[in-house]
Order: structure tokens, then C-alpha cells, then sequence
């Protein structure tokens, strides 16, 4: 039953593809697990509302190419065409970015994750509010458990990344520092940039 | 949006679509791709906390560390290479200058990420990358340009190398060989690991290869950081026999080179070697290095930088007196790689011999510095006479139009530079 239910819902991305379906309905696949408002209620998958274009675009790209491997997402993108991983990657951006679940649940790790985040420098690239840009993803309110597997997968080299940048920046790491980070960064509320 | 418009997404899916709520859907599209990973394993609280200061140093390692923590150097970060390659059109090639009696137009495009660049007996141009993991190669078939791909999967293939038939691959931890190549386009043979005794750092780790005059393979280990003690695997160029045998280290102290080629008379190794951010916008400068004692030289990193300065940290105890001082420096920050030797005959007289280095153009610097093609010509004794530019035009209102990676001639002595940033080869030629 999932199998058939999985294959009728990349069967419908394909398909859309193919037919003159409307943005919207194209969309609603990928709303299905990560979201409607932005916000992802699926465990280990991203929220993608708030993020950058271009990361976005690159992430499709890999997923596209086979570089990101092992999730369900190669399938959904292996047969769009440039102009569509744009499409989808400006449509789903403008989403709301995700606001934190609640207030951190570990004030200890919020604090050494904090401190974390300043240690090296997170804000350096990602920004200092974490909303990200360019090629560099949005961490703030980010589903706690999928930062915390993208660190691992970032440390461990199962996601060699687009560029080696988050291997670099991971290298000197250890992993309880990753679990506080992720508990962190999924706390972090939106705010203005200063 | 509500679940049920997925149901118009197809009209032949309506049916089955009708009843099933979305987020049954993503369970299932994820169960059956057997994602349903384990649950995070939620690691209690091991410490109270510590209370690290928020002003903290980055370990060593970082490519942060040594960032001030100003607001002006918060501003800077790597300038990400988009992954589409730009359409033809929309090529900045008129905005590009070359000297009077040269031309530039664009030779290829939709190659993604195009960065090393090597050229086959019958001239074949092969194209590595570093961040879509495959290899293409371009042909020239009445005039027009068709762009195959030979190999996928590879991590960073950057580092290229074309010997007798076969071509050299060098993924980040790995060196492969395809023999044959250019008989096989359309049906790459599957490739000999030829070397792998090599770090798998990510920081520095992508390479750029280079079969010299000695019929030895040369690969660099760069310094797995910005800045830091490096390992003595480390820091290096070494070479090895075509069979991946014999390893011997032929320079020391080097942080990271992404371009080097042997002088066509002297036999010497050049090589650009870029230096370390986040000490300041205007210093260390980029070098090109010389090497006339293969195994004996240390070029200064980490203690030594641009042959004059000594490193902040590192440089305590030590004499730049004590290193190999870089032929030329090539600017702060600007990321001087791909460099070659000119040995055609198209171009004037005054370019024989002369290097061309192309600079890909600076990150870590307010103002951008690099993104063009520099000449760098020599006296008799092999010193550098001058450094000028030569292909400009990459910097407009100090965002970069394009960024030059490597250089390569065609056999009629034509020049062809990479763009990285766009995906395309240009071809300079003379103009009359």
C-alpha cells in the first residue's frame, strides 16, 4: 500500500511535469512532507519556508544529478528540467519562514549551543539572525532533528555537500557539540536582520 | 493549499489521489524508499553548561579561525559557483578586454561548474569540476562544440591530466586512470585506480594534477584548514611513478595549489599557491612559486607567508630567511590557480615561455581583487621580468561577472580559460 501510494505521488510530479498543471498543483507534492505553511511536521524533513533561492536551487540540482543520495527526493527530481528546479525553487522559498516550536525544551543545551554558534562563527556565513542567504541555507526554527542528521551527515561525509564548506567548518567537532547546536538553531526565533 | 489539489496534479491519478490526506501520503512516499530513519538518539544533557564566552576562537581547523569578529569581515563568505551553467546569451563575453590584436569569444557553454582543463592528441578538451561530480569532454565538430559526459559519480574531480591516450582523473582522495579516452567518448572504459594513498580532508582537498617532463604524476595535499600546524602528510606537492608507485615529496609549506606547469626549457616546476585568509583585507598576497631543488624547498606555510610576512601565530620563532620566497606575488586574497607555460605560435614573440595565470578572484576581501588572467614574463635567469594583466573584465561594480579558473591551449596555439561561475570556455585568439 505505501509503495503504491508513493509511486502515484511521484507518478504525479512526473506527470505534472508533462501536462500544463498550475504551479500550485506542482507544488503540492512537495507541501505534502515539508509543509503547507513552510513548516515541516515530518520528522527529518526540512522546513523550507524562508530559504534562500540559490540554496534551494542547489539542492535540487543535486538531488537531480544523483548527489544527494539515499532519499526519496532523487526520485522526485530526477526528471526536471532546468527552468523547473527555478520554478520550484523560487515558489517554495517564498513560503513563511518556520517560527521555533516553543520555547527551548534544554536550557543547558540551548546555552552551549549558543555559544557554539558564536564560537565558530555559524553566523559568519549563515547571517547572525541564521536566516541564511545565497547558497548558504536559513537555520532558524529548522526542525530540530533534521539539523541535527544534516550536521552528522555534513561531519560523516554522507552529505559531501555542494561545496565543501560545512565539512571544513564541522571538522573539528565533536558530536555532542552537533546535538546542541541543532537544539539551538531549532530554537532560534526569526528577527530581523541588524 | 489543501491536499485534495493534489488530486489535480494528474487527471489519471485522480481517482486513487481523491481520499488520501496528504500527509498520509509523504508517510508513504518515505516508508517506501525505507527512510523512515531511526529516531534521533536524543543524547541526555552530558555537562552542565558551560558558558562559553560568546568571543570564543574557533578551533584550529575551522576556516574561521583567525576571523576577527568585526562586523566588516562578518560580511565576507565564500561566493557560491551557481550549479546551472548560463545560457549562451547571457555570457558576459563583450564586457571581457584582451589586448589590442587579440579576440575573445566563447568557445563552450553548459558545461557545469567548468573548472580544470586538459587537452587530448586529437584535441579533445576535458573538464573537471568540483561540486557536480563529473567529468565532461568537448569536442569540436564542424566548428561547433559538443560537450559529452565521460564520467559521473566522483567526489570533487578536479584534478585532470592527459598522457599518452589516457586520461587522469583526481577525485579528492583517489586518482584514476582511463586509458584510450579519446576513441571512447561515447563509451568511457571503466577506470584503473592507479593512487589513493592520499588524506580524505575536505578542507584543501580537492586537487588539481600534472604529469611532468619525468613521466611522474604530481598531486597536492593542501593544508587541511585556513590556518594550522599541518600534519606531515600535509601541505605538500608530491609525486608519484605513472603506476602509483615511489611517492617522494617535491615541495613543502604549501598551503593550497590549484595550478602548476613545468617551464618548456628550464624543466622547472611553477605553481601558484593562494594564501591564508582573515589576517587582513590587503595581506598575504597570493604566490607563484618556483622550484630549482625538487625535495629540498619549504615555501613557508604555515610560519612564513608571501616570503615576507611572518604568520601571526605560526610565524613566532621563525625567519621568513628560512623559506623559499615566492617568483611573484599575485595579490591579496585573489586566488591565483590555473597557470601554464605559453609554447604556441599564434601569439606574439614577447609571449614565448611567458606564464598565464588566471586569477578566480577574492572572497575574503571588501574590495574584489583577481577575476582575470594576468601574463607573467621572465629574464634569461628564469627571474620574473613583469606581471600585467591580460584578459580583464570579470569585476563590474565589485560583483563578479565571471570567475576564471584554468587556462589551456588548443593546438593552434589559441588560449582557452575556464569560468566556473558560469559554466563556459572562452577562446582568445589573435586578431589579425
Amino acid at each position: 500500500m505505501l509503495a503504491v501510494l508513493a509511486r502515484v505521488l511521484i507518478a504525479s510530479v512526473v506527470a505534472s511535469a508533462a501536462s500544463a498543471a498550475t504551479l500550485e498543483e506542482r507544488l503540492a507534492p512537495c507541501l505534502a512532507c515539508h509543509g503547507e505553511n513552510g513548516r515541516s511536521e515530518t520528522p527529518e524533513v526540512p522546513s523550507l519556508g524562508g530559504q534562500p533561492p540559490m540554496f534551494m536551487l542547489i539542492e535540487l540540482y543535486q538531488f537531480r544529478g544523483g548527489q544527494r543520495p539515499g532519499t526519496v527526493m532523487t526520485e522526485f527530481a530526477k526528471d526536471l528540467t532546468d527552468d523547473d528546479l527555478r520554478t520550484f525553487s523560487d515558489a517554495l522559498a517564498a513560503l513563511p519562514p518556520p517560527q521555533p516550536p516553543g520555547p527551548p525544551k534544554d536550557t543547558a543545551r540551548y546555552g552551549r549551543g549558543e555559544a557554539l554558534a558564536a564560537q565558530h562563527r555559524c553566523g559568519s556565513c549563515h547571517n547572525p539572525d541564521f536566516s541564511g542567504r545565497e547558497q548558504i541555507p536559513r537555520l532558524a526554527a529548522q526542525r530540530e532533528d533534521y539539523l541535527l542528521k544534516a550536521l552528522r551527515d555534513y561531519k560523516s561525509g554522507a552529505r559531501p555537500g555542494y561545496d565543501p564548506a560545512m565539512a571544513q567548518v564541522l571538522y573539528p567537532l565533536d558530536d555532542s557539540a552537533l546535538v546542541d547546536l541543532a537544539h539551538f538553531l531549532a530554537h532560534v526565533a526569526p528577527r530581523a536582520a541588524p | 493549499m489543501k491536499s485534495h489539489q493534489l488530486c489535480r496534479s494528474s487527471s489519471s491519478f485522480r481517482s486513487r489521489l481523491r481520499a488520501v490526506p496528504t500527509r498520509l501520503l509523504c508517510t508513504a512516499a518515505l516508508g517506501a524508499f525505507a527512510l523512515a530513519a531511526p529516531a534521533i538518539a536524543q543524547q541526555p544533557a552530558s555537562a552542565p553548561a558551560a558558558g562559553a564566552p560568546a568571543a570564543q576562537s574557533p578551533p584550529p581547523g575551522s576556516p574561521l579561525y583567525g576571523r576577527p569578529n568585526t562586523e566588516g569581515a562578518a560580511r565576507l563568505a565564500p561566493i557560491p559557483a551557481p550549479p546551472l551553467p548560463t545560457a549562451v546569451d547571457k555570457l558576459p563575453v563583450a564586457k571581457l578586454k584582451v589586448p589590442d590584436g587579440f579576440k575573445i569569444e566563447v568557445w563552450a557553454s553548459g558545461i557545469p561548474n567548468a573548472r580544470t582543463m586538459r587537452v587530448g592528441d586529437n584535441g579533445t578538451v576535458f573538464v573537471g569540476n568540483r561540486v557536480v561530480g563529473k567529468v565532461f569532454a568537448v569536442v569540436d565538430k564542424d566548428g561547433k562544440r559538443e560537450v559529452k559526459q565521460i564520467a559521473e559519480g566522483l567526489h570533487r574531480p578536479n584534478g585532470l591530466a592527459y598522457h599518452k591516450g589516457a586520461l587522469y582523473v583526481a577525485e579528492l582522495s583517489k586518482v584514476w586512470r582511463f586509458d584510450d579516452i579519446e576513441k571512447n567518448l561515447d563509451n568511457p572504459p571503466k577506470p584503473t585506480l592507479i593512487y589513493d594513498d592520499l588524506p580524505k580532508d575536505e578542507p584543501h582537498g580537492w586537487k588539481f594534477i600534472g604529469i611532468g617532463p619525468d613521466e611522474k604524476l604530481y598531486i597536492p595535499v593542501g593544508a587541511p584548514c585556513n590556518i594550522c600546524m599541518p600534519p606531515e602528510t600535509h601541505a605538500q606537492i608530491r609525486r608519484i611513478n605513472l603506476d602509483g608507485s615511489s611517492m617522494e615529496v617535491v615541495a613543502r609549506g604549501v598551503r593550497n595549489t590549484v595550478g602548476f606547469d613545468w617551464h618548456p626549457e628550464t624543466k622547472e616546476l611553477w605553481f601558484t599557491d593562494n594564501g591564508r585568509d582573515w589576517m587582513s583585507e590587503d595581506v598575504p598576497q597570493e604566490e607563484l612559486n618556483r622550484v630549482t631543488e625538487p625535495g629540498k624547498q619549504h615555501f613557508g606555510f604555515p610560519y612564513c607567508h608571501q616570503g615576507n610576512i611572518a604568520d601571526v601565530e605560526f610565524g613566532w620563532g621563525k625567519s621568513c630567511t628560512e623559506f623559499t620566497k615566492p617568483a611573484a606575488l599575485l595579490g591579496p586574497h585573489a586566488a591565483a590557480l590555473g597557470m601554464r607555460f605559453y609554447t604556441g605560435s599564434m601569439f606574439p614573440a614577447e609571449y614565448r615561455n611567458a606564464i598565464f595565470v588566471a586569477r578566480h578572484g577574492s572572497w575574503n576581501r571588501t574590495n574584489r581583487v583577481g577575476g582575470d588572467v594576468l601574463v607573467v614574463t621572465l629574464n634569461g635567469d628564469g627571474s620574473v621580468k613583469e606581471v600585467k594583466p591580460f584578459l580583464t573584465g570579470f569585476i563590474e561594480n565589485n560583483n563578479y561577472l565571471g570567475r576564471p579558473v584554468d587556462i589551456a591551449w588548443l593546438k593552434d596555439g589559441s588560449m582557452l580559460v575556464s569560468d566556473d561561475f558560469n559554466g563556459a570556455i572562452y577562446r582568445i585568439s589573435r586578431d589579425k
